[in-house]
């Protein structure tokens, strides 16, 4: 009877009032960013450490087959900023679970899915506008796009779909933990983890063999291999599909997920 | 006439813990009733069960004719909820915060701008909307999350714990805001652990403790169920405190509660400014010096101890144990915790 009654409320309200809905809440979201501008740019300032620890600290030491180590780690640092900026998402979501607003939002007549397509939403815009800086950046450090404009445009498309697929993984880690703090300290964990056991800053090649399935299918690894050979205009099969295919995956699991939790959660107050 | 919110038999549990035990509650259009309960009563579970916030594990409720459970949505676009933690976005502006819940009523541009406005002037605020919500005081939040409610023009208002924290001043504003909003013929639904506030806004009072309810009537209703009024006597020594308590249980009242803590002894009376004046003269025949004595209304704590029997317990371990001062201070303060059937 729960089950019935659940699914008849979810059909009540149409696709198009929930995205209005979420394009109410996003913009919520985007006037918050503006207010506290300090927390995004943390977000964005990780991303080129990142770059330039590597690049010029450790940079040195690694070799990669073809020579320029800028090539090869600035596509992973495109990727690294992505999901580093999107962490926001688990952020924002225990801080409004914390705040109380969310009660004010589940007490309204609105789409229940509106809260968390709204703050991905916002968030993804936040995650491209990093994303600029650092591919600004990248070039300045020495990277070269061997490419055509469309390839181009094809890598950062593999990059943002990754980046928004992941955003609900952060959803779910923001609703699991309620609480900024935890939010944060969780959600660092799965992208520090994929970046290192994956192709993003040494060659697999290099890992033990054990370890080498993992490194070289996880789905870091693949977006990372596809937008280094798109930039580089070498055949980017068969990682691209790998890459779609694990961010349409990540993208159908978490919403799910996530979606069933907000339902589920209270609030903490 | 009209139920608005109707509930039977509504259950939650947490874990363990049984935060509603089965609650009936009926609040008719157009009129007011007052939740009243110490903190982990189970006001707070209730309204938030009635706003669809949480679902219950058993029981049914419904508000302005919808079913919480069955029809959420319905429920929703028919209530407004303010709450004790102003559940308002810090980093907009009051106006912005309006018209964002406008927008999730689906309204239009036009209309949640009209609202907005209109709902500022009404809770004093038209100086501030414009400000973040950072740079508002606790009162004015509350009055904006207050204000937020009402955007939606909804027939039906929960307010948990209106005024909590909040000065005189600002809680009186509040409360003949309330008033009108409900002679304009708004149905609400308020909790509060404040007998005056009950008492000044609610049209019946429903007494609730361990998630049950102890008590139902009006304020006038209510009071007559408990012991009238308290005669109470503050000693300067300390060492006075049984006597006093003696002569206070020869008055003829009944058995006087001693609260050495806070040098303390109080009396459940019917018989006003005379038992006063008995009294007064007794303690000055015999030279206890007392810092205070007089006769005041029953507090929160007393009228609980009333309606839940406890005081009656309390004078006969006394009177089993035959001297007053083996009545420790506990015995009169604590609140029953044990379910009771």
């Amino acid at each position: 009877m729960q089950a019935s009654s659940s699914s008849a409320r979810v059909m009540r309200i149409s696709p198009m009032v929930a995205m209005r809905d979420a394009a109410g809440i996003a913009k919520r979201n985007l006037l918050r960013t503006i207010r506290l501008p300090g927390e995004a740019s943390v977000l964005i300032i990780q991303p080129v450490v990142i770059l330039l620890l590597f690049r010029y600290v450790l940079g040195g030491a690694i070799k990669v087959p073809g020579g320029n180590y800028a090539d090869y780690l600035v596509p992973a640092v495109f990727v690294e900023a992505m999901l580093l900026a999107g962490m926001s998402t688990a952020l924002g979501l225990a801080q409004d679970l914390n705040s109380g607003i969310i009660d004010r939002f589940r007490s309204l007549p609105m789409a229940r899915s509106a809260v968390l397509l709204g703050r991905t939403l916002s968030d993804l815009l936040r995650s491209v506008f990093a994303l600029a800086l650092v591919v600004g950046l990248g070039v300045a450090v020495g990277f070269q796009f061997h490419c055509s404009f469309a390839a181009a445009l094809g890598a950062i498309a593999l990059v943002v779909a990754f980046g928004y697929a992941f955003s609900w993984i952060y959803a779910t880690i923001g609703l699991l933990t309620k609480n900024p703090e935890s939010a944060q300290v969780v959600a660092v964990l799965p992208v520090f983890i994929l970046m290192f056991i994956s192709s993003a800053i040494v060659p697999v090649a290099t890992m033990p063999s054990w370890l080498q399935p993992v490194a070289r299918y996880q789905p870091f690894s693949v977006t990372t291999d596809a937008v280094r050979a798109l930039l580089q205009g070498e055949s980017a099969l068969p990682s691209a599909w790998q890459s779609i295919a694990w961010s349409a995956g990540i993208l159908v699991a978490f919403f799910i997920i996530a979606v069933r939790l907000y339902r589920k959660t209270n609030s903490s107050r | 006439m009209e139920l608005m919110v109707e509930a039977e038999e509504l259950a939650k549990r947490f874990g363990p813990i049984r935060a509603l035990a089965g609650i009936d509650l009926a609040v008719q259009k157009g009129t007011t009733l007052a939740l009243l309960g110490p903190n982990g009563a189970g006001k707070t579970t209730l309204v938030r069960i009635l706003t669809t916030l949480l679902r219950p594990d058993g029981g049914r409720a419904s508000v302005a004719g919808h079913d919480v459970v069955a029809d959420p949505g319905a429920v929703r676009s028919a209530i407004g909820l303010a709450g004790q933690y102003a559940a308002v976005d810090e980093l907009l502006t009051g106006r912005e915060n309006l018209e964002l819940v406008g927008f999730l009523y689906q309204l239009g541009k036009v209309e949640r701008r009209r609202r907005a406005t209109e709902a500022l002037e009404r809770l004093s605020l038209s100086g501030a909307g414009d400000r973040v919500v950072k740079t508002y005081s606790g009162g004015m939040r509350r009055r904006l999350d207050l204000a937020a409610s009402l955007v939606g023009r909804p027939p039906v208002l929960f307010l948990d714990e209106p005024t909590t924290g909040l000065d005189p001043r600002t809680r009186n504003d509040l409360w003949d805001f309330v008033a009108e909003l409900v002679a304009a013929g708004a149905t609400l639904l308020l909790t509060t652990q404040y007998m005056e506030e009950a008492e000044r806004l609610a049209d019946r009072i429903v007494v609730i403790d361990t998630g049950r309810v102890i008590a139902e009537g009006t304020a006038a209703e209510l009071k007559d169920r408990m012991a009238g009024d308290m005669l109470v006597a503050r000693v300067a020594d300390h060492a006075d405190l049984d006597r006093v308590g003696a002569i206070m249980a020869s008055l003829g009242e009944g058995a006087p509660h001693l609260d050495p803590d806070q040098y303390q002894v109080s009396l459940p009376t019917r018989g006003g400014t005379e038992v006063l004046i008995a009294a007064g003269q007794r303690f000055s025949s015999e030279h206890i010096a007392l810092d205070d004595l007089g006769i005041r209304r029953p507090s929160l704590d007393e009228v609980f101890l009333s309606l839940t029997g406890n005081a009656g317990r309390a004078a006969d371990s006394k009177a089993q144990s035959g001297t007053p001062s083996g009545l420790t201070g506990e015995d009169t303060c604590k609140l029953p915790a044990a379910p009771r059937a």
